[in-house]
């Protein structure tokens, strides 16, 4: 039977908590085809017990082990040494957008208390929920979110200009589209997703869309088609005199 | 020690899977005040690792499917031994708490007349598991906990439980735990509480289970007096990922085989045709082309006038057969077999129905499975066994607790069926939450807390970070993977069993010498070393009803018992519990099945 080969590693991973802390550098052997969330669990069995490291599926389906690789926004299950130069030094970071609680992990809880102000899921009273398989792909793209918050994480308005108090992010607005979006929902919550969730903070740089490891289509397919929806309900000046003049939507 | 925080709840729910959202939900709802704690964030529980489907006999996809069939399918791939109120109830009430779930938004894929769409899966007579894709179980938890936080359930994450804690009568008090965050204990108090803390996967070396599956509530509940029953049945799951080693181990859904995925040795050949058991003859294809017929007209969506590919046979037989081949060195250049779905179907539909794997195999692998084979091994997947409840109320013999999903046992016998999970947690999720929240609404007031005991216990976790120059427990969590692996595994032997207790005693020294460096702040050296406890005793149950079960049955095979022994073993299960002396095996007659059902597995 085939035998892996083998190599060093070198990681620089930041140690320390919100107060601040420093780089440390380790090394461990690792074999081939291995990620760089495998190099942080060799650290932790060989170096360091107590590094702490948000992980459960190790296969790119939970969201848990966001983290900053050489400073771009990585599942580190699914980022393979072999992406790095031999030799070169890894550095391992948490999210900047949020407060590190410890190491690599960080107070990501702003998120579900966001979520929690989303209305769920209303039905119409009269639907027979039959709908077509090409219906059910709008909404399915959306929901293969796995919650990682790498999208709130390189998301400028959160991460540079920490408006968190105004606008809900990139993961929460594909949230609303999902349900906007839904063949059965009844509710609207497009006056929410303006006032509230702050869509207009979004000036689409796509930043979340390149860092979703789902690739799901965020700003394309979920943040323009419900901006589109707003500019006709709030700023259309011809649907705006209609509804003044006969009340109707 | 620093003064504990403590909170007061009606139901406490530890675990926030599908089991214990579903729990948290029901038991919400009947107006108690409920807790979810769990140890990771929410929405990362195992159940999201779920990928082909959840069973319900919904009959949208095929019309002859009903309860019934789901029943005997359930109970011949449990090999008899399930319990029959339980895989009756489950049978029963699992369409509709599918559809349920898509009340609450759950999105499952659309047949062409727009109903839910059902795949077909190993053992399952009629195309059953809804399914989403290959990523069923995201969309279960996340329909699931987006409708518990909205009923106003108190979530406390990254929190780990460590003792049930008893008043003098022997009732459930409460529990005791630790912040994961800031190593602080916790207690809350509780009428009834409920466990839906998953399986035991980390005690074996190659497992699709993640860092949380360490058999906490299957010990919580041991040792707060409960049983646990049918723990010999160990379910490795037939697919795991063999290569690299990074990977090893990472689960691939049964799904590939229920959209015509085939197995096949080094040499082409496709083995399952040779491995069908006797059980299961005239069932499946008996050729090649048979099996081909069958794989068009459900790519067609046609209904087949060819019987299925053995490779749907129960994942107990092809996981055996899978490691027939390569000890008999036909396996792939990994140590595994191939899967095969690119000669079946297009690039195009196995993108479209298989896109996890895809995206999997494509960056983890370096293989593309639209135009090569999967190298695939079995990997420790599930376990059959779990605390012992009542079948209607889930209720343990230890008053005020409950168990639901993989922690409890009896719904699945010797075997579980692929999809059958998903289902068995919502139906016992639901009625464990519910009947936990009766239990709790008819009693008076909550009990005091023994507040020596909880010092006591709490300084008692502390110990790993006073001691001197004890074993990391990494390599103590090491030994005692391989150790399984190795002896514990699919195939066992009483030699193997024998040592594998001796080898449980001695690491169990390790384990209670083992130190931990840092603080108590989020630390997971310090976290492992008291999991430790949960996995040494969960693995000597294991081994020691394995080594008393003198027979092979569903996922238990004994090298030295080859055959299955229906006048003896097929009656009886084997039952777990705590005594002074330690873990303690014995044999139990099962219950009796009621006619109209015994009447539904007859031939």
């Amino acid at each position: 039977m085939n035998q892996p080969t083998t190599q060093d590693v070198t990681l620089e991973i930041f140690r320390g908590d919100d107060d601040g802390g420093e780089m440390v550098e380790y090394t461990v052997e690792v074999q081939e085809g291995m990620v760089v969330l495998d190099a942080i669990h060799a650290v932790q069995a060989q170096h360091a017990g107590d590094l702490a490291c948000r992980w459960n599926c190790k296969a790119g389906k939970c969201g848990s082990c966001s983290g900053e690789v050489n400073g771009h926004p990585k599942l580190m299950c699914m980022d393979r040494l072999d992406n790095y130069e031999a030799g070169e030094t890894i550095t391992v970071r948490p999210m900047k957008t949020f407060p590190i609680v410890k190491d690599i992990t960080c107070d990501v809880s702003w998120n579900f208390e966001r979520n929690a102000k989303i209305q769920t899921l209303q039905p119409r009273a009269d639907t027979d929920w039959q709908f077509t398989q090409r219906e059910a792909d709008r909404v399915q793209e959306f929901r293969k979110c796995i919650e990682c918050f790498l999208c709130q994480n390189v998301c400028h308005v959160l991460r540079d200009h920490d408006r968190k108090e105004e606008f809900i992010g990139p993961r929460f607005l594909v949230r609303l589209a999902s349900l906007e979006m839904h063949p059965v929902d009844d509710a609207d919550r497009l006056e929410q997703v303006k006032d509230e969730f702050g869509i207009g903070y979004c000036n689409i740089t796509k930043c979340c869309t390149e860092a979703c490891p789902e690739g799901i289509t965020i700003t394309d397919n979920a943040i323009i088609p419900m901006k589109e929806r707003l500019v006709d309900r709030y700023y259309d000046p011809v649907l705006w005199l209609w509804r003044k003049l006969t009340g109707k939507d | 020690m620093d003064k504990y925080e403590t909170h007061e709840y009606d139901v406490v729910v530890i675990g926030a899977g599908g089991a214990g959202l579903r729990a948290a939900i029901e038991s919400s709802a009947a107006g108690v005040k409920t807790a979810l704690v769990c140890k990771s964030l929410l929405g990362k529980a195992h159940t999201v690792m779920a990928e082909g489907g959840v069973a319900a006999s919904l009959a949208s996809a095929d019309t002859r499917d009903n309860w019934e069939t789901h029943y005997r399918d359930t109970i011949k791939g449990g090999k008899y031994l399930n319990q029959w109120r339980m895989a009756q109830l489950h049978a029963q009430e699992s369409p509709d708490r599918v559809r349920e779930l898509q009340e609450w938004g759950a999105v499952f894929d659309r047949t062409r007349e727009g109903g839910i769409n059902q795949r077909n899966f190993g053992g399952h007579t009629y195309p059953r598991l809804a399914h989403v894709g290959d990523r069923t179980g995201l969309e279960i938890i996340r329909t699931l906990q987006d409708r518990g936080v909205h009923q106003g359930i108190d979530v406390y994450m990254e929190c780990t439980i460590r003792t049930i804690l008893k008043d003098p009568d022997g009732h459930v008090s409460g529990c005791l735990g630790y912040w994961r965050e800031s190593g602080r204990f916790v207690v809350f108090h509780a009428k009834s509480i409920v466990l839906a803390t998953g399986g035991i996967g980390r005690c074996w070396d190659i497992t699709s289970n993640s860092w949380e599956y360490t058999a906490d509530g299957h010990a919580l509940a041991l040792w707060a007096g409960a049983e646990l029953i049918d723990s010999e049945f160990v379910q490795f799951h037939p697919t795991g990922m063999v290569w690299p080693p990074s990977v090893k181990g990472t689960l691939i859904t049964e799904g590939v085989r229920g959209e015509g995925g085939v197995l096949k040795n080094i040499d082409g050949e496709r083995f399952m045709f040779d491995n069908i058991p006797e059980m299961f003859q005239g069932e499946y294809a008996e050729t090649e082309e048979e099996a081909t017929r069958w794989v068009e007209a459900v790519v067609a969506d046609r209904r087949p006038d060819a019987r299925r590919p053995p490779e749907l046979l129960t994942r107990d037989v092809v996981a055996r057969a899978i490691r027939r081949e390569v000890r008999a060195g036909r396996g792939s250049p990994h140590g595994g077999v191939f899967l095969d779905i690119a000669s079946k179907r297009s690039a195009e539909a196995i993108k479209r129905k298989l896109p996890s794997m895809y995206h999997q195999f494509k960056e983890l692998a370096n293989v593309d499975i639209t135009t090569d084979p999967m190298e695939v091994g079995p990997t420790c997947h599930y376990t059959m066994g779990g605390v012992r409840v009542d079948p209607e109320s889930q209720e343990t013999r230890v008053p005020g607790m409950f168990a639901a999903g993989e922690v409890a046992g009896g719904m699945h016998g010797a075997n579980r069926l692929g999809g059958n999970s998903l289902s068995d947690l919502l139906v016992f999720g639901k009625r464990a939450g519910e009947f936990a929240a009766r239990h709790a609404a008819d009693r008076a007031d909550l009990t005091a807390i023994n507040e020596t005991e909880v010092e006591e216990r709490a300084a008692a976790m502390l110990e790993p970070f006073g001691r001197e120059g004890g074993e990391n427990p990494y390599t103590v969590h090491e030994d005692l993977r391989n150790m399984m692996q190795d002896k514990v595994g699919i195939v066992r032997t009483e030699e193997d069993l024998v040592s594998a207790i001796e080898a449980i005693a001695s690491l169990r020294t390790r384990a209670a010498g083992v130190k931990v460096g840092g603080n108590i702040q989020y630390n997971p050296g310090w976290h492992l070393a008291l999991d430790l406890d949960n996995m040494l005793d969960i693995s000597e149950a294991v081994a020691r009803s394995a080594l008393m079960r003198t027979e092979s049955r569903g996922a238990h095979t004994r090298e030295d018992f080859p055959d299955s022994d229906e006048q003896t073993w097929g009656q009886q299960n084997l039952v777990t519990c705590q005594t002074e002396s330690g873990v303690e095996v014995q044999v139990e007659s099962l219950p009796e099945m009621p006619p109209e059902l015994k009447e539904l597995i007859k031939d």
